[in-house]
């Protein structure tokens, strides 16, 4: 359990082991890769957002001159329905429909065929020489039109789950989910005050700057090697399998650097394709979306409806709360409704309150994780009403959330019991922070908000091999997107006592590394952190072993310090310490090699929470908002290299001000998303942003060795509301549908006559 | 130990069991025993034990003054 | 389709490619040359991921026709390092942790050179507008405004 203790590696912030190949364009992405003798796939998307496929040609595609295969759905195995596993969950026929549409298009770009062909542009023309026949029908794009009774249906054969009772008709509701405690009309009558909203938060894309890219190589026996950019190559893996039909042993899934994932890199999308493709081809086959593909045929996150209500007694006590919330979760089922509905009070001690959440199916695409998947948009909607209930009761609204924080004991409201957390402290110090109490600059209003993620652990392994001349390469299987490998190499530096440099940490195969979970749900330096200390500490005792086998004497007899097995206290103290490397040197004559391994299911991985403050300025003419100064404050559990703590704070941090001030899908009627590029579909650049000032808390996380609690999803829960609360302070006029944008907040402004 | 409400049909209304049991695989055991239908329904549901939340949970101890939750399995980014 | 030959210089050295004619600078550099270290974000022009500099002028490479750069001299992030290790841009972004996934880093790095070339001493603001071209979806900026304030004074002041 850690305490205050004097570490050596940890908490330092190294130049990353992979540093040199990232600043120098040597480090190979997703598309960086080419295969000798390699042609192009490339995908036919659907020009509707619903429509039945009632007949594909592609008998003139397949006879131009370079085009060496085609598939349409018809070319899949029969969709197995079942769990997908690993982390995301879903379904497996819905994924494999959402990779290529069978006899129905959900989505405006959903997939129809696939070709491949010599070139870019063959496969281009190939692609326009495939003539598809649609039946167009009504797409229903909004919460309230698709949870209507007698709506259009997206899946006839799609009944509400969680109902009580069996529902006996169709719906678009794919489930609900329900939490409560106490007595909800009880505590609404103790407050003096209620506080209640409806909000609106868009659906949003995680916006990695890498599109998805992969290339598939399959042989004559339909074994395949399929290299591609991925927060998972273990369960892209498992998933391509499950669409397949094949042995997870005849795929070989190699992980490129990844460009960025923030959840959006855990599904697949284009690998079976490219692994049928080189099946029909018998080339390599190379597959790489352009950015307009990436928006309109990825998973975004959730739009999300959201109500809130909340009461409190004069003292800023709260009484009782409830939240309705529904989650657009496009063409399949799986919107993050249920963590939104498990975080939206989980900050507050509540002894009432009803949360009622909904999965929604609509004609746009299927959802994937973003970033603590479902608890910006609860949170937002509650932090908010949390700041209007502080102005209505006149108290500073960090002391109203420290009057009713969470702390250890507290029955957090999704059921357990929160272990040791550090809200409180985050609270503190927020309110001691000098952008908190320095004045107001002239014309800004300053907004605060809490944000909370659970962090999960899941399974990791590790290899630690000790090298002849005593330096240390480790092996794990979790992409290193935000510099991972430097984390792992310092808890190894710090376990087994030698110098950071001596470290080298790979990223293996999953045929030459042991499985392991997403590089998701903040888990990498939590869990593989783990598997890594697991392993070193399993060297560091084969080690003793063999420094006793040398000294003759009982291995434990023997100790470890600085990197070197010494004599036990009392034990022949004239013996000299024997360095790894003396160990490694030796190895031959004691035994071998020496390789330490682990491998876990890692629990406990520590709530996270964090508070976030801004000033924020808006410009009457134009409605543009201006971030002047921001602030994340967040519990780290123990930040093993700091510097990329902060760097995980910040760029969530922004993340969160650009969902809350510019990002959204923009649809017209029929369901075709307008801003499919970067330059509609606005994320921060630099100048629109101030230095994103940071403080990182440290709580330990009791059951990591080194106290580490994930860090890398809390940071983006926090920015919405925040921006909102200091819009709203700065304007007077409360906003509540998100994005705060120019448009929007001037119209917002106007109609309150300001 | 504690169900969470949509399984509440399950049990008759029931969301509070207390239940005797060493580790997890017993405690689903023994629900599946008192309800049939019950373990596939938990499906692959997450389980805190006082405090602590278990993705996977199977062998894990659970003391005589245990605090059990089945909560949803929690995702992430 | 006929192709085109063309002949530049890249990163000093002279180089001569067929391309089609409606084939991208960026194309040609990644797909043809085999130089992935310039990086493909959306092919628009809005991601500054592809930045190269072109006649020391800052380019995306997507918007540029490998054909146009015939008779140029193009520098992309394979040019910076030299004999004498990293450039001192390239090792600030590495100190102060300035890159998180890295698909930005190169365009970037590339982008700051055109700008430190062009103003030693830039301000913070001046530094946000010049680099307002350059997505980073990782990092909020605020690492990488830093490496380039630090790149800044070491390139003013060689150690
Ligand atoms: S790839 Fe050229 S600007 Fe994005
Ligand atoms: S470091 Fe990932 S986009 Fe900049």
């Amino acid at each position: 359990m850690a305490e205050a203790v004097d570490y050596k590696a940890i908490g330092t912030s190294p130049v990353r082991p992979d540093g040199v190949d990232k600043v120098t364009g040597r480090a190979q992405y997703g598309a960086d890769l080419n295969l000798p003798g390699q042609i192009y796939g490339k995908v036919l998307r659907s020009p509707h957002a619903h429509a039945r496929i009632l007949k594909i040609d592609t008998s003139r595609a397949l006879a131009l001159p370079g085009v060496y295969g085609v598939i349409t759905g018809q070319d899949f195995p029969e969709a197995e329905g079942g769990e997908i596993g690993g982390e995301g969950g879903g379904d497996v026929s819905d994924l494999a429909k959402n990779i290529m549409a069978r006899d129905k298009v959900l989505y405006h770009g959903h997939a129809v065929a696939a070709v491949a062909a010599k070139s870019l542009s063959v496969a281009q023309a190939a692609l326009d020489a495939i003539s598809v026949e649609y039946e167009v029908l009504a797409p229903v794009l909004d919460l309230e039109s698709a949870m209507a009774p007698g709506a259009t249906l997206i899946d006839p054969s799609c009944f509400t789950k969680n109902l009580p009772e069996k529902p006996t008709a169709p719906s678009n509701i794919a489930a609900v989910m329900k939490l409560g405690r106490g007595n909800v009309e009880e505590g609404f009558a103790q407050a003096d005050v209620i506080v209640e909203g409806e909000y609106r938060i868009p659906m949003a894309h995680q916006g990695y700057i890498e599109p998805h890219a992969c290339i598939a190589s399959c042989n004559e026996q339909g074994q395949a090697t399929v290299w591609c950019c991925t927060q998972g190559h273990f369960e892209f893996r498992a998933m391509t399998a499950k669409v397949l039909r094949m042995h997870i042993a005849d795929l070989k899934f190699i992980a490129s650097e990844i460009g960025g994932g923030f959840g959006g890199k855990t599904v697949i999308y284009l690998e079976p394709l490219a692994v049928m493709l080189s099946r029909k081809s018998r080339r390599p086959v190379k597959m790489a979306m352009t950015r307009e593909e990436v928006f309109r045929a990825t998973g975004p996150t959730s739009g999300t409806l959201a109500r809130i209500r909340v009461g409190a007694r004069k003292d800023g006590t709260l009484t009782a709360a409830t939240a309705w919330l529904a989650y657009e979760a496009g063409a399949y089922a799986g919107a993050p409704m249920g963590p939104g509905a498990m975080t939206v009070f989980a900050p507050y001690i509540l002894p009432n309150f009803a949360v009622e959440a909904f999965d929604v199916l609509l004609n746009k695409p299927k959802v994937a994780a973003y970033r603590a998947p479902g608890a910006p948009q609860s949170m937002y909607a509650m932090e908010c009403a949390m700041d209007e209930l502080a102005e209505r009761l006149g108290m500073d609204p960090i002391d109203l959330r420290l009057k009713n924080a969470a702390e250890e004991g507290t029955q957090a409201p999704y059921g357990p019991k929160f272990p040791a957390i550090g809200l409180k402290a985050c609270l503190n110090a927020a309110k001691a922070h000098p952008n908190y109490t320095r004045p107001l600059p002239a014309g800004a209003g300053r907004g605060m908000a809490v944000g909370f993620w659970f962090n999960v652990g899941m399974q990791s392994s590790a290899e630690v091999h000790i090298n002849e001349d005593g330096t240390v390469t480790i092996v794990e299987g979790s992409p290193d997107i935000g510099g991972s490998r430097a984390s792992m190499a310092l808890m190894a530096s710090e376990t087994l006592g030698i110098p950071y440099e001596r470290i080298k940490v790979i990223i293996g195969d999953t045929e030459s590394a042991g499985f392991s979970n997403v590089t998701g749900g903040s888990r990498t330096t939590f869990a593989t952190g783990m598997a890594v200390i697991r392993a070193c500490e399993d060297i560091i005792a084969q080690c003793k072993s063999r420094a006793a086998s040398t000294w003759g004497i009982d291995a434990d007899q023997v100790d470890w310090r600085d990197g070197a097995a010494i004599p036990a206290p009392g034990v022949n103290a004239a013996l000299k310490p024997l360095a790894l490397a003396d160990i490694a040197a030796g190895a031959p004559k004691t035994g071998g090699p020496l390789l330490g391994r682990a491998s876990l299911n890692a629990q406990g991985a520590g709530a996270g929470f964090s508070v976030n403050l801004a000033d924020i300025r808006v410009d009457p003419e134009t409605g543009k908002v201006d971030v002047l100064s921001f602030t994340a404050i967040q519990d780290a559990g123990k930040a093993i290299h700091p510097a990329y703590v902060e760097g995980q704070m910040q760029g969530g941090a922004v993340q969160g001000l650009g969902w809350a001030l510019n990002e959204e899908y923009i649809y017209d009627a029929n369901g075709v998303m307008q801003n499919a590029g970067f330059l509609d579909y606005r994320m921060p650049v630099a100048s629109d942003l101030p230095m994103i000032d940071t403080v990182i808390v440290e709580v330990p996380n009791p059951t990591h060795p080194y106290g580490v609690r994930g860090v890398g999803e809390t940071p983006i829960v926090a920015p919405l509301a925040t921006a909102a609360n200091a819009v709203s302070r700065a304007t007077g006029v409360r906003m509540r549908d998100l994005p705060l944008s120019p448009p929007r907040v001037l119209e917002a402004l106007e109609a309150a006559g300001r | 130990m504690v169900l969470p409400e949509h399984l509440l049909h399950l049990t008759g209304g029931q969301r509070v069991l207390d239940i005797a049991a060493e580790n997890v695989r017993d405690l689903v055991l023994e629900l599946e025993e008192r309800h049939p239908g019950l373990r596939a329904a938990l499906g692959r549901a997450a389980v805190a034990i006082d405090g602590q939340i278990f993705q996977d949970a199977f062998l894990e101890a659970i003391g005589p003054d245990s605090e059990v939750f089945f909560l949803p399995r929690i995702e992430g980014g | 389709m006929d192709k085109i030959q063309i002949g530049t210089s890249i990163n000093g050295e002279a180089v001569e490619f067929l391309c089609e004619p409606q084939q991208s600078l960026l194309e040609v550099l990644r797909d043809t040359l085999g130089r992935t270290g310039t990086k493909e974000g959306c092919s628009t022009g809005d991601c500054g991921a592809c930045s190269v500099l072109m006649d020391g002028r800052l380019v995306c490479a997507c918007l540029v026709l490998a054909a146009e750069a015939g008779g140029h001299e193009i520098t992309t992030i394979e040019g910076l390092a030299t004999d004498a290790g990293l450039h001192p841009i390239q090792q600030k972004f590495l100190e102060h942790a300035a890159l998180q996934c890295g698909i930005c880093t190169p365009g970037l790095i590339v982008a700051t050179k055109a700008l430190l070339d062009r103003h030693p001493d830039p301000d913070e603001t001046t530094i946000r507008y010049w680099l307002a071209g350059n997505l980073c979806r990782c990092t909020g900026y605020d690492k990488i405004i830093r490496a380039v304030q630090d790149a800044a004074r070491s390139l003013a002041h060689p150690a």
